[in-house]
């Protein structure tokens, strides 16, 4: 990995000046019209059969599969790291007729003391180390303990740092404290991709929604992230439309290519379809791809295990029948 | 390796609709014997078919029972046998039989949904999602109404047997609009499908059996032209419901004139869709997949004419290009399938004839580079630039996925390109600034505004066109209203005064006084007609009282003209119109007995009869200067997060012919409603006793009214009313006649779908009108819907 490229080649967004007049431009969000869309989206594309199969294949291959307890430890941590080296029952996957490709999980997502228990776990498989950063979930923590943090978890081996904003500079409009804010974790991430976290479900509106995210691509995010997961609200597809309007906005007026992960609730295969088809209508195929899209999931693996059983056996399968994380 | 291919390319894939049942539905259909009449299934009388093809495939589906004139006359002698039983049902009776339609449509939607689509060639998802939920919901409002309606609309019974023809466009939710309100207001119905697409009408029938409608009371009779005319020409049926073409309305208007049959029309529509420089532009792109590409753009109300502000146009163009280009245009059967296949060989033939007239004209057309299926009637999505509305595509409703673009450079522009169109069905807006999207609504000539959205549709909103695009509404109290009649006992036939062969004396012997000039009242001030004749007016015993002005079409053009041009009176605030009014009923109190003595001195009433008339003229037009500011539209609830609001709008310009008799009062009755909601008007007032309304100038002069408000023409009434009624910028047209006029007038009319009152050669009691109020205040407004999602 160089820090010019991210992981499959595509040239890293290196974030451009903070240009206010974009957030002006970008102000116009409908809400009840994103509702519309989000509604008819989920509904105008439906996927069936092998073409499912290969769809929630998909799904795994952008996994972060997560943990994001208090109660983590190192034990708990290699059991997700053992579940994303193996994802399916060897059965299914020769069942599925996948011969040599190995699909697993993108990244494995974790706090910060287990960066190097993940990083050894997963020695060699290609799966990313991602942590979570900048005293998440809240990020109120001292700036200086913040950056500190970052690279910390990059020295430990994380090839991915999943950051929190101030969502109060969003909220008080204060663009460039956050541009300043991100710019920061960029460069404290050095070589490791950043993954800007917004926590949709307390920015208050979805032209919030748009604005951050153009500050965090324009301060140089690899991905912008929905929710940490421990809002009340999490990823939901009007906050996905926002998010992927404000991304395709930057590429077409920057040309660069930023990633886009939503978290939180999304638990159902069904679900990742819909978020997969909502990337392939909004941004087309080159976002489908684990470079540019990751879901935040913990317990999503297990139902799509149970989709493809079902695809497989056509008989409907139960959770114990799949090793858990 | 099958999956890691599909794994690399992440195509969507075939999602086939199973269709099993709806073909075992159509395998075991008996279709020889496909009238509904009376509750039992019929052959035609005639025995004759006709084929029905699936246009996904253009394999034939069935061939169906035909229905000739013979089995409209026996459906609607049923619905007659049928229909006082069923109107004196109890509210909640018919309520119930309106709530297991609904909830039959429910159980069985997806049979329903499946047939539409094959028989239609629409997206299965649009036919599950949008039309048959549509369906339903109708149905289960509508059995709401059915219930209150003694209560919500007293001194009204229902029309009586309705004749409705519905289009094939949503054949099924067409079904719905039609019939549920005619059921919950106590009509029965004889309604003819669309000849492409009759079965889920069919099937509907089937299931009416199993809902407890009595026989008699639904019948459906498949058909074609000759059925539908028979339908519209039956003597027993009161009320035609018509949704279909402009050129079928028209026919229909002309055919119906003079029977006294009440009649709603909703035609064509090349609705405008207006994106604003503050638009959230992408979500504006989205309006348009739902506004031009449903149902392959074979909408009523498709938002067909793109108006772009020039600031975002280059931008919004090109995401309507890369949106146009994730479009599936493919079977319907295909859950993933945005756009499916043109109903019928005829159709797709009309598409393209029109999009190559257009580009012999100028236009450049862009399609996406999308795959249509080998075989079927196919047509991909199309974006025609490079136009102005000169070209015919900008003109014509093309009825098929193609959206014409246009720029303008002001909001007062966009308006003015909006409006500039012979139809007026709907409009949308898009702007994230709530206050210019709230000025442009109420300028729109359109029944339907949407706000920040396209196409939305609800039982409670009230939906249908100005202009062209017909008149009448579908859905909501005022949907209603098209089933209702006042309550009234019969009446006697109006007698207009015959022409005076010759009126005795002479100017010289009004002595005392100086000659008076009484010309016409055009514009705000008193001009001599154009053709410089005046007409003598006799007194109550045959000799010369005055002479008026003898107007004629080119005065009418020019009264026609001054109304137009007086904006202020549509645009000033209701409380001003109403003090307006008031003003006018003080200063006609302050010559109370001068016009008094003149109902006497040329009609030969008593003094006290004439007195009567006077006053009830004065109470009338208090009365609507009352009524100005309060007659109000209402906030729907639809269901969704936001507000429909009905606006009461004025109609526009109204011609009032007026009677003989009465002839004060029955000119006040109409003029002082028309005016109170806004309207500009031009009158024409009794040929017998013009100078009743001649001295009324002077009166109009010291009231306020704005110039042009009122316009009075004095004249032969019959020939005036022809003359209103073949202008294409009156809006309405009031007329007191008698049959052979009204007939005439209603004929007509048709050119451009004014909305027309006559009293069908009856006499009017003006007396009983003055307690109708709320009629007048509906025949002069027309109600928008103006539909507001919100949301931050």
């Amino acid at each position: 990995m160089t820090s010019s490229v991210n992981h499959s080649g595509h040239p890293r967004n290196p974030g451009i000046d903070l240009d206010l007049s974009w957030l002006d431009d970008m102000r116009y969000v409908n809400r009840s019209a994103l509702e519309r869309r989000a509604q008819t989206l989920a509904r105008r594309r439906s996927i069936k059969g092998e073409y499912q199969a290969a769809w929630l294949l998909r799904s795994i291959a952008c996994m972060d599969l997560t943990t994001l307890s208090s109660h983590d430890t190192d034990e708990r941590v290699r059991r997700l790291c053992a579940k994303a080296k193996q994802p399916l029952r060897p059965d299914m996957v020769a069942q599925l007729g996948l011969g040599d490709t190995v699909i697993r999980p993108a990244a494995v997502c974790v706090y910060h003391p287990f960066v190097a228990t993940a990083v050894e776990a997963l020695q060699g498989t290609g799966i990313q180390v991602a942590a979570v950063s900048t005293a998440f979930p809240h990020g109120l923590a001292p700036f200086a303990t913040r950056l500190q943090e970052i690279k910390e978890s990059v020295a430990d081996g994380a090839t991915e740092i999943d950051v929190v904003i101030t969502r109060g500079h969003v909220l008080s409009g204060q663009w460039s404290a956050l541009y300043d804010e991100v710019k920061a974790f960029r460069a404290a991430c050095g070589e490791a991709h950043l993954k800007v976290i917004l926590g949709t479900g307390e920015l208050s509106t979805l032209r919030n929604v748009m604005r951050a995210s153009l500050v965090s691509m324009m301060a140089g995010a690899d991905f912008v992230k929905t929710s940490t997961g421990k809002e009340t609200v999490n990823a939901t597809l009007p906050v996905g439309l926002a998010m992927t309007r404000a991304i395709r906005t930057y590429h077409e007026r920057t040309g660069w290519l930023v990633g886009f992960k939503p978290a939180g609730g999304i638990s159902s295969a069904k679900q990742s379809l819909d978020w997969l088809s909502l990337m392939r209508e909004e941004l087309g195929l080159t976002w489908l791809d684990p470079t540019l899209f990751r879901f935040g999931a913990s317990s999503l693996l297990t139902d799509i295990e149970r989709q493809l059983d079902h695809y497989l056996t056509g008989r409907y399968s139960a959770n114990h029948r799949h090793a858990i994380a | 390796m099958n999956i890691l291919e599909k794994y690399a390319t992440m195509e969507y894939g075939p999602s086939p609709e199973a269709r099993n049942e709806a073909d075992a539905w159509l395998a075991q259909r008996n279709f020889d014997e496909a009238l509904f009449i009376d509750g039992s299934w019929r052959a035609p009388a005639s025995g004759e078919k006709f084929e029905i093809i699936e246009p996904a495939t253009g394999r034939m589906i069935a061939s169906i029972a035909c229905a000739g004139a013979d089995d409209v006359a026996a459906a609607v002698a049923a619905a007659q046998r049928a229909q006082a039983a069923w109107g004196a049902t109890s509210g909640f009776e018919r309520a119930r039989v309106l709530y297991a339609l609904g909830r039959m449509l429910q159980r069985n939607a997806r049979l329903f949904s499946v047939l539409e689509s094959i028989n239609n060639g629409k997206p299965i998802r649009e036919s599950r999602d949008i039309d048959v939920p549509l369906a339903v919901r109708h149905f289960l409002y509508h059995a709401g109404w059915a219930q209150t309606m003694d209560r919500e609309f007293p001194g009204y019974k229902p029309v009586g047997v309705v004749g409705q023809i519905i289009p094939w466009n949503f054949p099924l939710l067409m079904l719905a609009w039609k019939i549920a309100p005619a059921l919950a207001a106590g009509c029965t119905v004889v309604l003819k499908p669309a000849e492409f697409t009759p079965l889920t009408a069919i099937l509907f029938a089937e299931m009416c059996e199993r809902c407890g409608v009595p026989k008699g009371v639904v019948n459906i009779l498949p058909g074609g032209p000759e059925a539908g005319a028979a339908i519209v020409r039956h003597p027993d049926v009161a009320k035609i419901a018509f949704t279909g073409s402009s050129e079928v309305g028209k026919l229909i208007r002309k055919e119906t004139a003079g029977s006294g049959k009440k009649l709603s029309l909703e035609l064509g529509g090349k609705s405008p869709f207006i994106v604003l420089e503050d638009a959230d532009l992408d979500s504006a792109v989205e309006g348009l997949v739902d506004g031009i590409w449903f149902n392959q753009g074979q909408v009523c109300c498709a938002g067909s004419r793109l108006l772009m502000h020039e600031s975002i146009a280059a931008k919004f163009i090109a995401k309507t290009k890369a949106r146009m280009a994730q479009m599936r245009v493919g079977s319907p059967l295909d859950k993933n399938t945005d756009i499916g296949a043109i109903v019928a060989p005829v159709q797709i033939e009309r598409i393209r004839e029109l999009v190559a007239e257009g580009e012999k004209q100028g236009a450049v057309c862009w399609q996406p580079d999308c795959a249509l299926p080998s075989s079927g009637l196919f047509y991909p999505p199309t974006l025609v630039t490079n136009v102005s509305p000169a070209n015919i595509l900008v003109q014509e409703e093309i009825f098929g996925p193609v959206l014409v673009a246009m720029t303008f450079r002001s909001i007062d522009e966009a308006i003015e390109l909006a409006n500039n169109s012979r139809y007026g069905l709907a409009a949308s807006v898009w702007s994230e600034n709530m206050n210019a999207a709230l000025h442009v609504a109420p300028q729109l000539k359109a029944g339907v505004v949407w706000l920040n959205g396209t196409n939305m549709f609800d039982a409670s909103c009230g939906f249908g066109g100005y202009r062209e695009s017909g008149f009448g509404r579908e859905g909501g109290r005022e949907g209603l209203q098209e089933y209702l009649v006042p309550q009234s006992s019969p009446t006697p036939l109006y007698r207009p005064l015959p022409e005076l062969e010759a009126v005795e004396g002479d100017e010289g012997e009004n002595l005392g006084i100086i000659d008076r000039t009484h010309k016409l009242y055009i514009g705000g001030k008193q001009v001599r007609p154009d053709g410089n004749y005046s007409m003598r007016v006799a007194d109550s015993g045959g000799r010369l009282a005055g002479e008026a002005g003898l107007g004629n079409r080119k005065d009418i053009r020019d009264a026609v003209s001054a109304a137009r041009a007086c904006h202020s009176w549509a645009e000033t605030t209701a409380y001003n119109r109403s003090q307006v009014l008031y003003f006018l009923a003080e200063n006609l109190s302050a010559r109370a007995s001068e016009f008094a003595n003149r109902l006497q001195q040329l009609t030969g009433m008593g003094a006290e009869a004439a007195k009567n008339e006077v006053e009830l003229s004065i109470r009338c037009i208090f009365a609507y200067a009352g009524w100005a500011d309060k007659f109000e539209g209402r906030v729907h609830s639809p269901p969704m997060r936001g507000v429909a609001i009905a606006m009461n709008e004025p109609v526009g310009t109204i011609g009032i012919v007026a009677p003989d008799d009465t002839p004060l009062l029955g000119l006040v009755s109409m003029i002082a409603p028309a005016l109170a909601m806004g309207n500009r008007v031009i009158a024409v007032p009794s040929a017998r006793y013009p100078l009743v309304a001649t001295d009324l100038f002077q009166v109009l002069d010291i009231s306020d009214l704005p110039a042009g408000s009122i316009n009075i023409v004095t004249g032969r009434s019959a020939e005036l009313a022809l003359v209103l009624a073949r202008h294409d910028d009156v809006d309405g047209l009031w007329c007191v006649a008698d049959s052979e006029v009204c007939r005439a007038v209603e004929a007509e009319s048709a050119g451009n779908v004014k909305r027309v009152w006559t009293n069908a050669g009856l006499a009017v009691d003006w007396q009983v009108e003055g307690a109708r109020e709320d009629v007048w205040l509906r025949r002069s407004t027309e109600v928008k819907n103006v539909w507001i999602p919100y949301g931050e």
